[in-house]
């Protein structure tokens, strides 16, 4: 399905949040999840389920002032 | 130095230090310890495609032993700091937020009312809100009102490297907030802005700009730390009354040929 992707257009396979994940290379790494505009915690990627045309950032630490 | 506390929690430092803008991991590293800060502010971004930036970012900052204090950086609505914020404790496993929701790109100054808003549905939400604000005092009391604990004034414009633009109304807040931390955030450029700050009686210094963009990094980032220093002790021993006229320090009686 497609999904936007921190504000890019992917084409993916995963219908979770966690299989998107790992699809996208994230495993291992600290990150931090929303799907239009609302939190995905950790303890829920396994089950929030994607759909076509959603949009997901995914955000990871970073330089801050 | 005397301890210093947010939200109940000791600080072992006045300094606090942004992570941004540094030449590199190394100068990063050594200026985090040559200042000696406690809490370090990170945010939350976006990787690029294929990058580690993030993940080797962590690494470094985690393995500094440091406090977190992630911000919310570019946010320009409630809406998205609240999110962002949300994202940041489920990241960083805190609850303390650096809130910023920006009014205008070019002078980055804080927009209050949102500011106030994100602060009362944080706050609502168990958060430890640190808001950089203006030096507004009816602002600063809807912020503590909603719940904020600690309050963050801005000295100058982010980055701006001007020092304290606003003494008189920096002053009115210490003095109208006697027990309230009160940390400057933004606008410093040398040690002698940071040590004017804290002989003001502030609480603490945030710094990023001033130390990461310096011709050296960790020199000014010691050079910071000991200004802060030097002007808490001074702040705690007491200053004197500035005077117009002269008034000499050795006694006069006994002076001869008078």
């Amino acid at each position: 399905m497609r999904l936007m992707v921190n504000g890019n257009e992917s084409d993916v396979a995963a219908e979770t949040f966690a299989e998107l994940l790992l699809e996208l290379g994230y495993e291992d790494m600290p990150v931090a999840t929303a799907l239009n505009m609302s939190v995905v915690r950790k303890k829920d990627r396994e089950t929030v389920r994607l759909k076509e045309g959603d949009r997901v950032e995914i955000l990871v630490p970073m330089q801050g002032g | 130095m005397d301890p210093l506390q947010f939200y109940g929690v000791s600080v072992a430092s006045r300094l606090l230090l942004g992570t941004a803008q540094y030449p590199s991991p190394a100068i990063l590293a050594d200026a985090i310890t040559r200042s000696d800060a406690d809490l370090l502010t990170v945010s939350l971004r976006r990787e690029s495609t294929g990058g580690t930036g993030g993940r080797d970012f962590w690494k470094l900052i985690s393995g500094t032993g440091r406090k977190i204090l992630p911000n919310t950086a570019g946010c320009h609505s409630a809406k998205e700091a609240i999110t962002t914020a949300e994202m940041a404790r489920d990241v960083f496993d805190t609850d303390w937020i650096k809130l910023e929701v920006i009014g205008n790109a070019d002078t980055l100054q804080p927009d209050v009312f949102g500011l106030v808003e994100a602060a009362r549905e944080l706050s609502a939400q168990g958060f430890k809100v640190f808001p950089y604000t203006t030096d507004d005092l009816i602002v600063a009391e809807k912020l503590l009102s909603v719940g904020c604990e600690v309050l963050m004034p801005w000295g100058a414009p982010i980055g701006s490297g001007k020092g304290l633009n606003n003494r008189f109304a920096l002053k009115a807040m210490r003095a109208h907030f006697p027990s309230v931390p009160l940390v400057i955030d933004a606008g410093l450029g040398v040690p002698s802005h940071a040590a004017d700050a804290m002989e003001l009686g502030f609480d603490a210094v945030l710094l990023n700009t001033a130390v990461a963009k310096a011709g050296d990094p960790v020199g000014m980032a010691e050079g910071f730390a000991l200004a802060i220093k030097a002007g808490r002790l001074a702040y705690l021993a007491g200053a004197i009354e500035a005077r117009d006229m002269a008034v000499p320090s050795t006694p006069v009686f006994g002076q001869p040929f008078v």
